[in-house]
């Protein structure tokens, strides 16, 4: 169980005026998020949703406020503590490494240093690709952007945290790999799960298998409930975006 | 040999005894062993320090081991190597010095090679660095390549250098004939107050001939690199040369990538890079539970591997 206790977060507004006050990003967000459950966080760009990811995965700090997981306060422990007590963190803009294979980061994440082939292809096959192919490429330039960003969530499922953070997974790919990354998410959700999902994102069609959904805007919680409740609000508002709404920004784009 | 010579034996040719096929080891100075093949025929230099490798034409799915080890300080030499390669040939090379320095006075290895390898033959070079020891006396390499490409004929350089040499100035230049293909990959980690440069000037006389000279390298503390790369091309032929820097701590490095065309056709490119460590990539392995240091140590190893 993870629980954000009146967390708040403020940036320098100006970091080259001094004399300048602070922006807040995140203002006395309180929530409870239960073993198993399935949360998508949405809300208009710049409400503080990312933000919001990186002080859970404590890639940012507090200003204010407390974090706790499974009731031991956690917010002053560094990224690499946090994940080793169970906060798995896909990234918005997956990493590249140069050398570092896909079985490497894999055998990283699941802290298996002998993790056989058999076991890192299982991890791909579940988010749709085909392993044999992936398994020993490096995790550099030469994926495509829908590619990583399937390996980052293969690192996440790896690791088996038991609080796993997912910031935008459909940002920066294309309709068709879209298409697949859903699956990837309606599989994780029909599995019997011990860990909690949090995602965030804007999607429709990710929105429909929450169990729950919080609304953030402008760094406040809006609306939070179960998602029989919440989504019928939200469509038709910048919060939620069906696919054929992208595919009609992509057809505009052109 | 004694433990210490056998850990180096290790370290610069992954051999733990005796290898199969043709071998010269050279052990401070002077040779520990030698075999040669009904192919591979080895014998020493008469004007020289130094020894003759002699491949057969047709020689196929072979391997010759050179290793040098340097065990006692103070000990200075410079050594001249010809390997004359035959026509279609299939081989591997495995050179490589590894010092040891307990010592107050300076060691010093300068290896001279000069390959000639014949019409349509391929050859795997693997030449590897070493040096232990806490002496105050430095661990010095120079090694000088030298290599002639006949037609059709291609080679793989693998150089590598990791941790332990003090000073290192190393200079490669090769000449490729018609359709030769030269391949370099090298790999350096300098740390301390080491320095290590490193020069190739690649020469494309022959048409279609092309070369990949590619240096991955890390510096840390205070250490200096250079990588000087210059591909020349006389006639229609494709050169590319690449250097990848990690900066880490005060080191310096210096990337001097440079091209020469004297032909229309010569269709050359070279690209460097230099910084340090992305911050996103040891966040994102700290998210996977490594510490700042693991996740450093992971970025580098894969990086040079």
């Amino acid at each position: 169980m993870l629980e954000l206790d009146h967390i708040s977060f403020d940036v320098p507004e100006d970091t080259e005026k001094k004399s300048a006050g602070n922006r807040e990003i995140i203002h006395d967000i309180s929530m409870t998020i239960e073993n198993g459950k399935f949360v998508v966080i949405t809300g208009p760009n710049g409400g503080g949703k990312s933000t919001l990811a990186k002080l859970i995965a404590g890639i940012e700090k507090p200003t204010s406020g407390r974090i706790l997981l499974d009731g031991e306060d956690i917010t002053d422990m560094g990224i690499t503590e946090r994940a080793k007590r169970g906060i798995g963190y896909a990234f918005q803009q997956p990493v590249r490494f140069k050398g570092i294979e896909v079985i490497d980061l894999l055998r990283i994440a699941s802290g298996d240093k002998k993790m056989t082939i058999d076991k890192a292809c299982s991890y791909l096959s579940e988010v749709g690709l085909c392993a044999q192919n992936y398994v020993r490429r490096e995790v550099n330039a030469s994926l495509s952007g829908g590619e990583l960003k399937r390996i980052e969530i293969a690192t996440v499922l790896a690791r088996g945290s038991q609080m796993s953070v997912f910031d935008e997974p459909e940002a920066g790919i294309d309709l068709w790999s879209f298409q697949n990354l859903i699956r990837v998410f309606e599989h994780l959700q029909n599995q019997n799960r011990e860990g909690s999902i949090l995602i965030i994102s804007h999607q429709e069609r990710i929105l429909q298998i929450a169990d729950e959904i919080v609304v953030l805007t402008a760094g406040r919680v809006s609306a939070h409930g179960p998602r029989e409740e919440i989504l019928p609000t939200l469509l038709g508002t910048a919060s939620v975006a069906s696919a054929c709404d992208r595919l009609a920004e992509k057809e505009d784009a052109k | 040999m004694d433990e210490i010579q056998k850990r180096i034996l290790k370290e610069v040719a992954d051999l733990h005894g005796i290898p199969v096929g043709a071998y010269n080891f050279r052990v401070n100075g002077a040779s520990e062993g030698r075999a040669s093949t009904a192919n591979i025929e080895i014998t020493s230099k008469e004007d020289k320090s130094g020894i003759n490798i002699r491949i057969k034409d047709g020689t196929k799915n072979e391997s010759c081991h050179i290793p040098v080890v340097l065990s006692q300080s103070g000990l200075k030499e410079t050594v001249y190597n010809d390997f004359f390669v035959g026509e279609n040939c299939d081989v591997l090379i495995v050179a490589g010095c590894g010092i040891d320095n307990c010592g107050g006075q300076d060691s010093q290895h300068d290896g001279v090679h000069r390959f000639f390898v014949g019409k349509g033959s391929h050859v795997r070079y693997v030449e590897k660095h070493y040096g232990q020891g806490d002496g105050k006396g430095k661990r010095i390499l120079n090694p000088v390549t030298e290599v002639h490409m006949d037609e059709d004929s291609s080679m793989e350089m693998e150089m590598v250098q990791i941790r332990g040499v003090d000073s290192t100035v190393r200079t490669t230049t090769a000449e490729l004939g018609a359709n030769a293909r030269l391949v370099v990959r090298e790999r350096l980690l300098t740390h301390g107050d080491q320095r290590a440069e490193s020069s190739y000037v690649v020469t494309l006389n022959g048409e279609g001939s092309s070369t990949d000279v590619v240096s991955r390298s890390v510096a840390r503390d205070n250490s200096y690199q250079k990588f000087d790369s210059r591909i020349v091309g006389n006639t229609t032929c494709t050169g590319h040369t690449e250097c990848d820097a990690i900066m880490m701590d005060n080191a310096h490095i210096l990337a001097l990538p440079c091209l020469e065309a004297n032909d229309l056709n010569a269709s050359l490119i070279h690209e460097a890079a230099i910084g340090k460590i992305a911050g996103e990539q040891i966040i994102k392995l700290q998210t996977l539970g490594l510490t700042e240091q693991e996740a450093e140590e992971e970025i580098i190893n894969g990086f040079l591997k």
